[in-house]
């Protein structure tokens, strides 16, 4: 019995330690955290810049819906790292609050006849966060990092306009890894100077360059720290603000960076981003006040706030476009009167208003307004690329399904990834299809990655799909569709529309190149392998003292300019 | 007894490579890979990010080269969030989720046997009522509905408590109490019944006869025996408590381990779903082997030899 109480005894001890060790680890880890403590260790930040003193400091409170996978601008993967990388860096471009392209880092450039080779003289007195100088031996060096196969970066194809990006990025095993770095189009000819040679015309380049794989990295701190994109600890940036602290699946604190050579424009002193993954808390933590924006927010939430015109309400562009793809390659898919009439019996302005509820506007093309044509907007000069008819619907399905040899419509299945808000569109579509040309569909709700799974196996007959735009021209959603395109899920092929293409794809000139892209946009609507449905926003609640925020196309609303006036 | 523990021990090693290999083979087998995903990825760098990952070589290698890094202790790297390893995840997500675990079984345990007892104590009179109906809301009512219904009031409407986050000790309560009421409610009815059979039998009828006093048989005798059926079930729900909720993790903002299964799968982030699931049972062949020895310890009925048991 004895014997029985001391191994019980030593039971409950062994679990106390399990226990208590796992909370000395915590202590371990929060203490590593700290920043008062890192920044009486490190010297590579003034310890003025991570804890400013003030009476009254102004902070910006946020949500980030995920924990950044890494804050290395090379190996970012997304939204979830671009919203802070937008603010602690600069590229060699900037865009202002009107969308325009300013300089950044770079004060000036020229480029050659043929727009294959681009010099950037960088500005004077640009520093790092450390105070040290910001040289085109740090671009070099990040754009070099991003191609370099090693590193696995996942934005590396941003790079491959460079010439020699692509060869060294695939690099097989056992070649010469030191020639196919040298071959890359990007040199720092000196501290001020960079040279870079394209592959091919690529007249959005500038655009590019204020992207985030674009972004420069301090070489000396990055080679001394290597992970120092993974706390506050040794980062080190060249943007409005700096990390100075991150708490992994936490929080995050982005402090003004007081080498910044405009710090004069930034007014807040601090950016508080939590990290809070659920929707609805994010909303109630909005509505006591502890968040002063909230992006993304719960979808009845959005609707209510649209209805009720709430002055804290705001909708914010997108640069994306929510469709269907139609398999081309089954039957009566492959006939285009067939798909033209199922993408005219929608009634989308039904579903922005009544099921998506968040201000979207409907499709009736693939490019979404906001993006700039040789004068005037592409989406606008372009107009309505088709229109909605539920009798031409029915009288072009029926002479469709005739040259198929069908007599009715064989009952098809949409295919969509789980989520309430796809479902509902699916549903309202569903019943649309029925009532307009008495067509049955089965809907399917699959796993996001099975459905990528069998889109790319070829292996549906109508899917959901969306597309993000990665820079503001109309290329990036044109060339989705050429036949070589590995995201042309609809297995779209025309000779012409890839002849298009290819010439906007071979030019500088961009009266030649949007006229291309326009005709083969009016192609690609007329062939209809794609339903557009409706072109997304980006709803958001500020606060009434949260000033000076900017929403750019292609970013989360930026708040460099912000200031708050309580 | 120690050759009770060896053999015991042995066979956990054997369940945990059972429950390794089984979920390496059936996590490549379903549809999707890490780096399939709606943007514009092209081919070459899918296959350079493959490649990286060892993702080109055939399974057997690819489980070869797992128990190979396992054997150093090191559970691999995170395949969609480049710069964290699976054993940073473990590191920082499992200390936050025991805290909160262990909140959650102190509350699930204590009231749970508290309200099973008074109850059966009590049965088929208001207090067994009372306690009843907790444990049939607790059972049925799923966790998040509850975790919103206490952000909603508790936190929004009279801002007694923070909405979310994981700052200090007043921001764990509304997560524990959320995270405690199912197994609250399981334990409850399990030890009423458990304590009423008890206090049907013959030993507890003759120190009644013997004028013991009441709190003496119901403490000293009755609750030590009716309490074994809740020690069988607590291995399991404390390895579900204290390896995190992901729902009430996500609900309430919270940093711990809870992420890491369902993010694990949805992203088909290989190394993170194996790392989970040999954590997982790690956790739960440990609680389990020390569950049975607790047992065999409380109960003298039950033998301890190598031989049977």
């Amino acid at each position: 019995m004895k014997a029985k109480r001391i191994l019980l005894a030593s039971l409950f001890l062994m679990l106390l330690l399990v226990f208590t060790g796992c909370f000395s680890q915590d202590q371990e880890t929060t203490d590593k955290k700290d920043p008062k403590e890192t920044t009486n260790t490190t010297d590579s930040k003034p310890t003025d810049q991570k804890e400013q003193p003030k009476a009254e400091k102004k902070v910006l409170k946020l949500n980030n819906v995920s924990n950044p996978g890494s804050l290395h601008p090379q190996l970012a993967q997304g939204t979830h790292e671009s919203w802070v990388l937008e603010h602690s860096f600069e590229g060699l471009t900037k865009k202002t609050p009107e969308g325009k392209i300013v300089p950044g880092m770079a004060a000036d450039w020229t480029f050659s006849d043929d727009g294959l080779t681009w010099t950037f003289t960088l500005k004077d007195n640009i520093q790092w966060s450390n105070g040290d100088p910001v040289t085109a031996h740090d671009f070099e060096y990040a754009w070099k990092f991003a191609l370099d196969p090693a590193n696995a970066s996942y934005y590396s194809y941003q790079l491959y306009y460079l010439e020699g990006g692509e060869e060294y990025n695939t690099a097989e095993d056992g070649a010469d890894m030191n020639a196919l770095r040298d071959a890359v189009g990007v040199k720092a000819v000196d501290d001020k100077t960079l040279e870079v040679k394209l592959a091919k015309p690529t007249p959005y380049f500038l655009d590019l360059t204020s992207f985030y794989t674009y972004y420069p990295v301090h070489k000396g701190n990055a080679e001394a720290h290597s992970n120092w994109a993974l706390s506050g600890d040794n980062y080190v940036s060249n943007g409005p603000f700096v990390l100075a602290e991150w708490k992994q699946k936490e929080s995050m604190k982005l402090v003004k960076n007081q080498n910044y050579y405009d710090k004069d424009l930034i007014k807040l002193d601090e950016v508080d981003f939590v990290i809070i993954d659920d929707e609805n808390t994010a909303w109630q933590m909005y509505r006591t006040g502890e968040l002063d924006l909230v992006y993304p927010l719960p979808q009845d939430v959005t609707g209510q706030l649209n209805a009720s015109n709430d002055p804290e309400f705001r909708i914010g562009p997108d640069l994306a476009v929510y469709y269907y793809n139609l398999n081309t390659t089954v039957k009566p898919l492959n006939n285009q009167k067939v798909r033209q009439a199922l993408g005219m019996a929608i009634d989308r302005q039904a579903i922005v208003e009544h099921v998506s509820q968040g201000g979207q506007t409907p499709a009736y093309g693939v490019v979404p307004k906001g993006i700039p044509d040789v004068s005037g907007d592409f989406n606008e000069n372009g107009g309505k690329l088709f229109e909605e008819n539920a009798e031409k619907a029915k009288a072009l399905l029926a002479e469709g399904l005739a040259e198929e040899g069908l007599s009715s419509f064989p009952n098809m299945v949409l295919t969509y990834n789980t989520s309430e808000g796809h479902k509902a569109i699916a549903e309202a579509i569903q019943e649309m299809w029925r009532k307009n040309l008495d067509v049955n569909i089965t809907l399917e709700n699959v796993e996001f990655q099975v459905k990528l799974d069998r889109e790319k196996a070829g292996d549906f007959q109508i899917s959901r799909a969306g597309w993000i735009g990665d820079y503001v021209d109309p290329m990036t959603f044109i060339d989705l569709w050429h036949s070589k395109s590995p995201f042309n899920d609809a297995r779209y092929n025309n000779p012409t529309y890839d002849q298009l293409v290819e010439k906007a794809q071979s030019t500088m000139d961009q009266s030649v190149r949007m006229t291309a892209m326009h005709e083969a946009h009016a192609l690609l609507m007329e062939e209809m392998p794609v339903i557009p449905i409706y072109f997304y926003t980006k709803p958001y609640t500020l606060k009434p003292y949260v000033t000076g925020i900017f929403d750019p196309i292609n970013s989360y609303p930026q708040f460099m300019f912000a200031d708050i006036n309580k | 007894m120690w050759k009770y523990i060896g053999k015991r021990f042995l066979w956990s090693l054997v369940t945990l490579w059972a429950i390794i290999t089984i979920t390496f083979f059936l996590m490549h087998s379903i549809p999707g890979n890490p780096f399939l995903q709606e943007s514009k990825m092209p081919p070459s760098v899918y296959e350079n990010l493959q490649k990286h990952y060892n993702l080109d070589k055939p399974k057997i290698v690819q489980y070869g080269l797992y128990f190979q890094s396992l054997a150093k202790l090191d559970f691999g790297p995170s395949m969609k969030s480049s710069a964290m390893t699976v054993n940073d995840y473990i590191k920082q997500g499992f200390p936050v989720s025991l805290h909160l675990g262990l909140q959650a079984l102190i509350i699930a345990v204590t009231f749970g046997l508290i309200l099973g007892v008074i109850a059966s104590l009590h049965r088929n009179r208001w207090p067994d009522y009372l306690s009843m109906i907790l444990a049939i809301v607790g059972i049925s009512v799923p966790n998040f509905i509850l975790a919103t219904f206490l952000i909603n009031f508790v936190a929004v409407e009279w801002g007694l408590l923070p909405v979310a986050l994981w700052k200090g000790w007043e921001y764990t309560i509304l997560p524990s109490i959320a995270l405690a009421m199912m197994p609250m409610a399981y334990i409850a009815r399990l030890m009423r019944s458990s304590m009423l059979e008890v206090m049907n039998q013959d030993y507890i009828v003759t120190a009644k006869a013997k004028g013991l006093p009441r709190p003496v048989i119901i403490i000293k005798h009755a609750i030590r025996n009716a309490i074994l059926p809740i020690v069988t079930v607590i291995g399991i729900i404390s390895a579900n408590l204290i390896t995190g909720s992901f729902i009430i993790e996500s609900i309430f903002g919270i940093p711990g381990m809870g992420e890491m299964f369902v993010k694990g799968i949805a992203n088909r982030d290989y190394p993170v779903i194996l790392g989970s699931t040999i954590f997982y049972s790690f956790i739960l062949i440990f609680l389990i082997f020390i569950v049975d020895i607790a047992y065999t310890l409380i109960d003298p009925r039950i033998k301890i030899t190598g031989e049977s048991k």
